[in-house]
């Protein structure tokens, strides 16, 4: 007993540290639910921030949704945008501050439905910001009422018979709409129900923030994400049923990687 | 004496603001007040002294990049029309509960509604009181011509920034129009991103440094205990303004029996009023509050205690009598005269609704 104790305690040296909370995450302890997808992500913005050295240089905006509070854990400096809106927020910010890292941070309901408008310009216009968009097809502060990405048939606190394309429309893939803005440079979709996943989701997020740096355009990475509260249904069943459910409808990877398309290509003929 | 030109109201706002050092103006055409962003696309004020200058695809993404914009400390605006003016009424709403300085510029049409695109002061009720949700207030300039465009372009962001709080000009469509000469400012420089931390950098999101807490923009505040809190000091912030910041125009009102109210153009229609009445041997003089929120509350009352009347005159259905009558609390009769719908009066029916509802009454 006393060997095993003294080997643990060798172990435990901050020289075999290999891995820690990032310093860029504050100490306050976070509101989600548990099994709910958006501590992870913040983790990996946090991580990416500090590993690039940019956490004096970015701003974040917060939107309006479960996330609310994500200037409450990254330890940045925020803008909190009105609901939809965060993408004109980044706009005003990144343009007075053009060699700032400016990123959104929205959810399906903030992003696919209430501001679709300042999303898709925001991208048309080529803003060089990052929008991180946490898909997970319900809305989840509300109580879990149908999203504009909320799939045929699920239930929902405003589709308690399953979304019906009838009475509901479709399911919209916002992605890939964004995908075939000019002004994208990089979009992604992404998942964090696995521990290769949330490699693969840091690497777009990183990727994301890169490619701002370079002034290519926008990066958008959308988070494909769970609501087990929305849901109804446990964390691990929720894993499940987003791989069975969500993925086929929203298929994972990327859906552009390059820059804005080259303004001077398309200028008409004068 | 700075540079004399003839110019129009709107391309005034333009000019001005590009000399005083304004960082960003995001916006969205609509009549009649897009000569203020047409001017700045024509100026490339980009080159010439760094100004950004955005075509945003709504009022709604223009006022929130400006809430953007002015979260960083910058010295930024926009501006619009009544129904533009209507959509951004939800991030003004933001702006005043985050507290932060821009400017806003309506140039009033007639409403409600699509209504009509001539001079109208319809939206005194909408600048004055609120317009968006929970309890605010903007400072309200407003200009009766074309100079005062200018002049209120460079007092506008330094109220702004005095009191952390949006400022609008509350013009119209007529003074927005107009073209007349106008005495230009001297360029002010552009404050450097150093000077921005100075003046700014203790609440704006520029970046965090290791050696400060986090400044994070919002008007969230789920503890309704603290809300209440944070009402309490933006109430405190608005009497503050309201001791200090009133300015106003007393034409003729030292012996004057019969006084006249008005702001922006009527102002004017009303200033040609008092001419005419005193020609007939009326004594009547003109009070022209400038500034409409903090209202002149003060000076009203003192006179109403030495007059036989007042006249609100306004291009809307009577709003600022509202404010007359609370700031005369009773102490003289308080009539209304007025057009709606983009009509401007003319001075002779003023000066007859003078006589018929006070002087003859």
């Amino acid at each position: 007993m006393g060997e095993v104790a003294e080997n643990i305690q060798n172990i435990i040296k901050p020289e075999n540290l290999v891995y820690q909370k990032s310093p860029v995450l504050t100490d306050k302890v976070m509101h989600y639910c548990p099994g709910c997808s958006h501590g992870v992500v913040h983790k990996i913005i946090a991580e990416v921030i500090d590993e690039m050295g940019i956490q004096e240089d970015t701003i974040g905006v917060s939107p309006v949704g479960c996330s609310v509070f994500a200037y409450n854990y990254i330890d940045i400096d925020w803008h909190e945008a009105a609901h939809g809106r965060a993408p004109a927020v980044a706009t005003g910010v990144k343009r007075v501050f053009p060699n700032k890292f400016v990123f959104t941070y929205q959810g399906d309901g903030d992003l696919a439905a209430i501001g679709t408008a300042e999303t898709m310009h925001a991208v048309n216009r080529g803003e060089n910001i990052v929008i991180v968009f946490i898909n997970n097809a319900i809305y989840g502060m509300t109580g879990g009422q149908m999203a504009p990405t909320t799939m045929v048939g699920q239930v929902t606190a405003t589709t308690p018979y399953g979304r019906n394309v009838d009475l509901n429309g479709y399911p919209l893939k916002i992605t890939e709409l964004i995908a075939q803005l000019p002004g994208a440079a990089y979009v992604t979709r992404q998942s964090v129900q696995t521990p290769a996943a949330v490699r693969k989701t840091k690497k777009a997020i990183r990727k994301a923030f890169e490619v701002q740096a370079d002034k290519k355009g926008t990066a958008f990475v959308e988070v494909v994400a769970t609501c087990n509260s929305g849901w109804k249904i446990s964390p691990v069943e929720s894993n499940k049923w987003m791989e069975e459910h969500m993925f086929p409808f929203y298929p994972l990877g990327d859906l552009k990687d390059g820059e804005r398309e080259d303004p001077e290509a398309l200028k008409m003929n004068v | 004496m700075g540079e004399l030109r003839l110019m129009k109201g709107n391309e005034v706002i333009a000019e001005a603001a590009i000399r005083c050092g304004c960082d960003g103006y995001f916006g969205y055409p609509i009549t009649p007040q897009s000569e203020v962003m047409e001017t700045l696309m024509n100026r490339r004020p980009w080159d010439e002294t760094g100004m950004v200058v955005l075509q945003a695809e709504s009022e709604v993404a223009s006022i929130n990049m400006v809430y953007g914009a002015a979260g960083s400390g910058k010295k930024v605006m926009t501006s619009s029309s009544s129904p533009g003016i209507s959509l951004m009424a939800e991030g003004i709403s933001y702006i005043a509960g985050a507290e932060l300085p821009c400017l806003i510029v309506n140039v009033q049409r007639g409403g409600p509604g699509l209504g009509t695109i001539q001079p109208s002061q319809a939206d005194y009720f909408q600048a004055t009181k609120g317009g968006g949700h929970g309890d605010y207030h903007l400072i309200v300039l407003a200009p009766a011509s074309v100079q005062e465009m200018n002049d209120f372009v460079d007092l506008s962001f330094e109220l702004a920034f005095k009191y952390r709080n949006p400022v609008m000009i509350l013009s119209d469509g007529a003074i927005g129009q107009m073209m007349e000469k106008v005495e230009l400012a001297d360029y002010k420089p552009r404050w450097t991103d150093e000077e921005v931390k100075e003046v700014s950098g203790s609440w704006a999101a520029i970046g965090k440094s290791p050696d400060r807490e986090q400044n994070i923009i919002t008007s969230l505040e789920l503890a309704s205990d603290k809300m209440e809190q944070n009402n309490i000091r933006f109430q405190a912030k608005y009497q503050k303004i309201r001791e200090n910041e009133v300015r106003f125009e007393a034409i003729e009102c030292d012996d004057a029996d019969y006084i006249l109210v008005a702001f922006g153009s009527a102002a004017r229609v009303c200033q040609k009023t008092v001419q005419l009445a005193r020609a007939k041997g009326h004594k009547v003089g003109l009070l022209r509050p400038i500034t409409l929120f903090p209202f002149p509350t003060e000076e009203i009352n003192s006179m109403a205690g030495h007059v036989k009347g007042f006249l609100s005159v306004e291009m809307n259905a009577g709003q600022m009598v509202e404010d007359v009558r609370l700031s005369v609390n009773g102490k003289a009769p308080v009539e209304y005269y007025g057009r709606m719908g983009g009509i401007i009066p003319s001075p002779d029916e003023v000066e007859k609704a003078l006589e018929q509802k006070l002087i003859g009454g």
